[in-house]
């Protein structure tokens, strides 16, 4: 075992106990915090079932977004959609034997990769050539751009450019999972992927990256429209009720 | 006195997004209400020495008690969807007027005193200290949003800026900043009965005014009463309804309904006001107490209906708070509350709009209308916000929508819709509305209606329209007090029950 393979070791379980950690911290604050008031963005369904229909458009298809601006749209929906497929690739590396739709996916991923390099840069365009958006961009919402661009340029580099050992980077992450650590390939490239991957991570729970479990819990898309038909109370609300 | 100034922008061709003019509207707020008016509905008269540390306290509280606030403080990306959305923008070009700037005048301050990050890396992600100058700049911007949720429709985590914006009023209200307007308003609602402080024998006064001009008008006995206990129906509409232009026509239209269907009505001095501004200020305690007014005028009343008037925001608050506040609706446990549900009628909605109650007549062929009454009339319809985006009425998610337009169809022959980026979910606020409705802010009122006078202009133009009908008592006086300076006649606005009252027939 090398320095190299030992850190990235201790980085991983580090980043993905910070990650799943702080998820599980925000996304119990969400569940928390009551919403007192019936405040769906009306027309809004009436059913639990119109729900699930309102949420699944908008975290399939961004339907909201659609209906704001087509080319926000277009990037934001190219790059999440290419990210999830760049994702499912990945799972070669963490499954033995690799799930047959895995393996078909294998060459669409390349171009899940090309298309969220297509995605981002796009998005990251907008920060600079619409005077609105560069009003509203912090130095964070070029860095979070920066960040998945070099991840997936990393990402392609090695495919493309500079082959990396697949195989050992496999025995690595399966060897975390086992929890019984491997040695990780020597190659700088893929130092440089899975720093910044691990950095992802890490900054994922603090940020507003947040926006992911967020949507869930958004009380305008997840709440029945059915106030006149059933009481809807906070605990905090319902204490009032007994004073006059 | 700034009204002499006031001028309104040049309408645009095309509808292109203005470029941004920083610090336009900077100096635009609303007059701060006096300790009087600030201590008579329970906030410190003045600002609190405590200032910084009392609003951060109540900022925790709000995070702690809306999931709203929490999750629209972390969830918002900054992706734009919604920077060209808000009336105020397109009025104003005003960057802060963009709702995620609006919104981040206080995302800033959650992300310095709530986040790890904000706290390690202040400048990186835009977290900012809470100082005196970031206050008035928060009095100023979160009076120049009129809570009318466009912005929520677009975007993809359906961030809500009128959530924002009420949290905001509410930590200026604990500190001892409050608006004069709102604030003296809910205080006269305690006090008198109504925002507009009529008391009840100047009410009396006006509904007999009224039974004789219809009388003189129709031939027809037309009935306005008020606090008749075992009536059937409790109206419950805005004061405006009872002596300003063009609303008393909708009111004259509401009584015309009534009579027609022979259905028993009252109106309640006690209850004389459907607005409630409680929301306006984000104060739930206020929200409540206001709306227990009129579970207790319909419990004194012993009435079977209770029934809302032409009013954008109190429907809202009706259909969607009234259940939640005060159990006017189904499921509450408390003893006034059962009381109540076992005095209403459950074969009605309850409440129920004027609008499903006039057009489930309509379509029960219980009323008969002479639509060439309206002949001089080519109308069209400006859906209020808080209708459209806050509440609904009857069976289906559309029917608010619809229902106005039936009711309209159903007594004009002429009748054209304004372009559809403008109407039903899209409509544009008034430019008035969440409690902006006050002279010293005419400037960002006549600015913001921008977007509604082009779409206008545009059917003025195409189709001779003279008429916009509208259902809310704060669209019709905001609208009555802008229309002029783009040119247009103030009485080309008026409400739906004007309509039907032109055309209704009366026996």
């Amino acid at each position: 075992m090398t320095v190299a393979s030992i850190t990235f070791s201790v980085l991983f379980y580090l980043a993905f106990a910070v990650c799943a950690g702080g998820l599980v911290v925000a996304v119990a604050r969400y569940a928390r915090v009551p919403a007192p008031l019936k405040i769906p963005t009306t027309p809004a369904p009436a059913t639990r079932i119109g729900v699930i229909a309102r949420m699944a458009r908008e975290v399939f298809f961004f339907e909201s977004l659609f209906k704001a601006n087509l080319w926000i749209w277009f990037f934001g929906w190219i790059f999440h959609f290419a990210l999830l497929v760049v994702l499912l690739r990945h799972l070669r590396y963490f499954t033995q034997p690799v799930w047959s739709w895995v393996v078909m996916l294998q060459p669409i991923g390349i171009l899940g990769a090309l298309a969220m390099v297509a995605g981002l840069t796009g998005l990251w365009a907008r920060r600079f050539l619409v005077e609105r958006i560069r009003y509203i961009s912090t130095p964070s919402d070029h860095l979070m751009l920066v960040l998945l661009l070099l991840i997936a340029l990393s990402g392609l580099a090695m495919k493309f450019v500079v082959h990396t050992d697949v195989v050992g980077v496999k025995a690595f992450f399966l060897g975390l999972l086992r929890l019984e650590p491997q040695p990780l390939p020597a190659d700088p490239l893929l130092f440089v992927h899975l720093s910044l991957v691990a950095g992802l991570m890490l900054v994922f729970p603090f940020s507003k990256l947040l926006h992911a479990p967020g949507v869930f819990f958004s009380p305008t898309r997840n709440q029945v429209n059915n106030p006149r038909e059933a009481r809807h109370q906070a605990a905090w609300a319902a204490a009032l009720d007994g004073k006059r | 006195m700034a009204a002499a100034e006031v001028k309104a922008p040049s309408l645009r061709e095309f509808g292109e997004i203005p470029a941004l003019s920083a610090g336009a509207m900077g100096s635009s707020k609303p007059y701060i209400a006096n300790d009087k008016i600030q201590q008579a509905i329970g906030f410190p008269g003045e600002l609190r020495q405590d200032w910084k540390e009392h609003a951060l306290g109540k900022m925790g509280e709000l995070l702690g008690k809306y999931r709203s606030l929490q999750v629209f403080m972390d969830a918002c990306v900054h992706c734009g969807a919604c920077t060209d959305k808000c009336h105020y923008f397109l009025g104003t070009g005003d960057p802060l007027n963009m709702p995620v700037a609006r919104q981040e005048l206080m995302r800033g301050v959650y992300r310095r005193y709530f986040t790890v990050a904000g706290r390690l890396f202040p400048r990186l992600v835009g977290a900012r200290e809470l100082t005196r100058e970031l206050i008035d700049q928060w009095y100023s911007y979160y009076h120049q949003c009129s809570e009318c949720r466009r912005c929520s429709v677009f975007c993809p985590y359906g961030i809500d800026t009128a959530e924002v914006t009420m949290a905001g009023r509410e930590i200026l209200d604990s500190i001892g900043i409050g608006q004069k307007y709102s604030n003296e308003i809910i205080g006269k609602v305690h006090r008198i009965g109504n925002n507009l402080g009529l008391p009840g024998p100047a009410l009396a006064d006006t509904l007999l005014g009224l039974e004789e001009d219809v009388k003189e008008e129709t031939g027809v006995d037309v009935r306005y009463p008020l606090d008749e206990a075992g009536a059937e129906v409790l109206l419950v509409t805005p004061s405006a309804d009872f002596f300003a232009e063009p609303h008393v026509e909708s009111l004259i239209g509401y009584g015309k309904v009534f009579h027609a269907a022979g259905i028993r009505w009252t109106l309640s001095s006690k209850a004389s006001e459907a607005g409630n501004f409680g929301m306006f200020i984000g104060n739930f305690e206020q929200l409540r107490l206001i709306a227990l007014r009129i579970r207790e005028a319909a419990i004194e009343l012993g009435v079977k209906r209770i029934v809302v008037g032409e009013c954008g925001h109190a429907w809202r608050v009706a259909y969607s708070f009234w259940n939640t506040l005060v159990g006017i609706g189904a499921g509450a446990k408390d003893p006034y509350a059962i009381q109540l549900q076992s005095q209403l009628d459950p074969n009605f909605r309850q409440p129920m709009h004027i609008c499903e109650l006039t057009w489930d007549l309509i379509r029960r062929g219980a009323l008969k209308f002479d639509r060439e009454k309206n002949d001089h009339r080519i109308v069209t319809f400006h859906d209020s916000c808080n209708v459209a985006r806050g509440a609904a009425m009857g069976d289906t998610p559309q029917d608010a929508f619809e229902i106005p337009r039936n009711v309209i169809r159903a007594v004009v022959n002429h009748y054209v819709e304004m372009a559809p980026g403008t109407t039903r979910e899209r409509t544009y606020c008034c430019g008035g509305g969440g409690g902006l409705l006050t002279d010293e802010l005419l400037e960002l009122r006549v600015k913001g209606a921008l977007p509604r006078m082009e779409a206008l202009r545009e059917r003025v133009n195409s189709h001779g329209v003279n008429f916009m009908a509208t259902i809310c008592a704060i669209c019709k006086a905001q609208f009555t007090k802008v229309l002029p300076y783009y040119g247009f006649d103030m009485r080309l606005v008026g409400g739906v029950h004007q309509l039907v009252s032109a055309a209704i027939r009366l026996k």
